[in-house]
């Protein structure tokens, strides 16, 4: 019945009903645009739904909440930007390292340091490569419209908890803050709790049980090394994207995000125009989806890779296709905010191979 | 024989585990351990027990107690019990932390938490120095004190004056009840234990946030004998901080 | 009588038990434990003063000490 229902809500309002109809029933906030809209609305309709919202002292704080939370098996999940995110990554290396599940969003700001309240990418490494201290992953959803920000909140929910690891919903402040109609649902068979045979809610009739990240005794730390890779790497069957127009492309876009749409109206215009040119968008950015990829190197396309950044998914581009492809970079600096027609021009020279 | 009458009159409580610590001689961690032991047992609260544990010599709190228990990074704990309560709020919830934990990396946490009158308990240890990474200096380091950090002794003009953390805890709204006793002696070890069951019960109770510290000694990174480092807390520390209640909402305020 | 029973593999031979015993009994015996520790104890000659005020374990770190108390036979009993 739901499915008919269509509304028009900001990207920052969207990730928040997602989170509500994935039975989130913990969240923790603290105000740093361009994701202000998120806190807010938890505020007045997490109570409704049965939850907690707490604004917290600091990003530390609320990042640090959610690892309480998650650490009880209840569906939580914090927002933030980029500047705020960093302040997040302590709790979330420990969150990995305890094997705690947990959603973290961000919207995407302009840096280094305080930067801008504008959209940008710069958080690609910090997303992808751990981010924190010490040796971890998050799988990371990287949604490009409305829609997808609520699809893949929800789905970050069910990938928290498959594998009892942190899931990182990396937007932008135009994704956050741009209204667009979208179509929610409600998801069948979930509970607001997993974890019944390892979360804490007191040692009543069983053993108890601990949940950390200090591993001192002989071999123990390897172990659970050993055990995060062999988990980083089942993730690897997670990874997915889209693929527009590539099949008799000469040319792959390789975009993500609002990058990814916005490149994707330039395809739009420029097959118009009779150029063999396609779209390759990530969606998740953590595992990276080598494989279709590779597969799209090895039928001999070239491939531009453009970010809003200087420079950071196209490494994992590069990786992916390495034996057979290389990938040209065009960057567009955080602060300036791109039309499809800024893509045409770099677009048209790698197709024509300069 | 009288033997059969005998009656054990002192053994461990069930909470706390039959097995060896690895604190050194001397350090009151352990009367600690006991004293929050008895407590969940006699408020029976025992099996519904959630511990946060904390950075420094206690991380290995969830070792010794029999309880469920969660690891926070340096200093989050109030934080980390905060998310916990959000999400079991008919569960016991308590962080026990130092005083480098609480009083210098987590002051923005344990203010807020008590601020905002979570219904968690904080067990306070305060020895004066950062224990488990050699005895440097911290925020309750008394003037003239020596540590690693501070070889010729705690200046005031440099560093401070050492912090009262009750005191501060006590000023904040949230408050229920805030305390400070001391380990070093079987009077003040009774009445920590009296102070520890009121803080927790400001959470059985749903009355707010409770607070207790306790001062201890650690009489490795003191440099001293354990007999030495005990009288210490008597003739250093409880002069600089007083025990009493500082806050207590059943009586109508600070004492 | 009372008496108390120290468990000498857990003593860390701190002795703050013997700073709080009221009749003095308590001292450092010449023994090592498996950690290296001097344990405390009360010679058996003077176990007979101990009243199980049990002050001791309530100071012991380590909860090293058990204390037993035997009742005092009221009239009537046996």
């Amino acid at each position: 019945m739901s499915k008919t229902v269509r509304i028009f809500v900001k990207g920052n309002e969207a990730v928040s009903r997602g989170a509500l109809a994935a039975k989130c029933r913990c969240f923790f906030g603290y105000p740093i645009t361009p994701q202000n809209e998120i806190p807010e609305f938890m505020s007045s309709e997490m109570p409704k739904a049965g939850g907690e919202f707490v604004q917290a002292e600091s990003e530390v704080a609320a990042a640090n909440m959610l690892l309480g939370a998650g650490a009880c098996g209840v569906r939580a999940m914090t927002s933030s930007s980029s500047p705020g995110v960093s302040l997040k990554q302590e709790a979330i290396s420990y969150m990995a390292g305890s094997e705690i599940p947990a959603v973290i969003v961000n919207m995407n700001r302009g840096g280094p340091g305080l930067g801008d309240i504008g959209p940008a990418q710069g958080d690609y490494y910090q997303s992808t490569r751990g981010g924190g201290h010490g040796d971890y992953r998050l799988l990371v959803l990287a949604p490009s419209t409305g829609q997808e920000a609520y699809d893949m909140t929800i789905q970050a929910f069910d990938l928290a908890f498959k594998y009892r690891n942190p899931v990182m919903v990396l937007g932008d402040a135009i994704l956050g803050q741009m209204k667009e109609p979208i179509t929610p649902w409600i998801p069948e068979n979930i509970e607001s709790e997993g974890g019944e045979d390892w979360r804490l809610d007191g040692a009543n009739g069983r053993e108890k049980r601990l949940i950390k990240s200090l591993f001192l005794e002989e071999g123990a730390l390897a172990g659970q090394n050993q055990k995060l890779q062999a988990k980083y790497d089942a993730m690897k069957e997670m990874a997915d994207a889209e693929l527009f127009d590539t099949e008799d492309a000469e040319l792959v876009v390789c975009a993500y995000g609002s990058i990814g749409r916005i490149a994707k109206s330039a395809v739009r215009k420029l097959r118009k125009e009779g150029k063999k040119v396609g779209l390759f968008r990530p969606k998740t950015l953590y595992p990276f989806p080598e494989k279709p990829l590779l597969k799209l190197a090895k039928e001999g396309k070239r491939f531009l890779t453009v970010e809003h950044n200087l420079g950071q998914m196209v490494d994992d581009v590069r990786l992916a296709i390495r034996t057979v492809a290389d990938s040209d970079f065009f960057p567009i600096y955080p602060g300036n905010l791109p039309t499809p027609d800024d893509f045409e021009e770099p677009i048209l020279k790698s197709l024509e191979g300069k | 024989m009288s033997e059969m009458n005998e009656k054990l009159v002192f053994d461990r409580p069930k909470a706390v585990i039959d097995r060896p610590t690895h604190y050194c001689p001397g350090c009151h961690h352990g009367v600690a351990h006991r004293l929050v032991g008895e407590l969940l047992e006699e408020l029976g609260v025992f099996e519904d027990t959630i511990l946060v544990s904390s950075i420094g010599c206690s991380v290995f709190l969830y070792n010794y107690l029999n309880v469920d228990a969660v690891e926070a990074p340096h200093g989050r704990a109030p934080a980390v019990a905060t998310g916990v309560k959000a999400a079991r709020k008919d569960n016991f919830v308590f962080a026990y932390q130092g005083d480098g934990d609480l009083a210098s990396i987590g002051m923005a946490e344990i203010l807020h938490a008590a601020n905002r009158g979570e219904k968690i308990s904080v067990v306070f240890v305060n020895n004066t120095v950062y224990g488990m990474t050699g005895g440097q200096m911290a925020p309750t380091t008394l003037i003239g004190q020596r540590t690693t950090t501070c070889p010729s002794g705690r200046c005031l003009e440099h560093e401070g004056a050492p912090i009262r953390m009750t005191e501060i805890i006590a000023g904040l709204g949230g408050t229920a009840f805030a305390a400070r006793g001391s380990l070093d002696n079987v009077k003040n070890i009774r009445q920590a234990k009296k102070y520890m069951r009121k803080a927790f019960e400001c959470q059985t109770q749903n009355k707010g946030f409770g607070f207790v510290e306790l001062l201890s000694a650690c009489p490795t990174n003191w440099k001293m004998t354990p007999v030495q480092a005990n009288e210490r807390i008597q003739t250093e520390m409880i002069p600089y901080f007083p025990l009493g209640v500082y806050k207590d909402t059943d009586e109508g305020g600070a004492c | 009588m009372s008496r108390i029973a120290v468990q000498e593999d857990r003593c860390k031979g701190c002795m703050l038990c013997s700073t709080v015993c009221p009749v003095q009994i308590i001292v450092q015996s010449e023994r090592f434990n498996q950690s290296g520790y001097k344990v405390a104890e009360v010679p058996a000659e003077d176990m007979e003063k101990c009243t199980g005020c049990t002050s001791c374990a309530l100071i012991c770190p380590d909860l090293a000490i058990r204390v037993y108390r035997t009742p005092k036979k009221k009239k009537g009993d046996e």
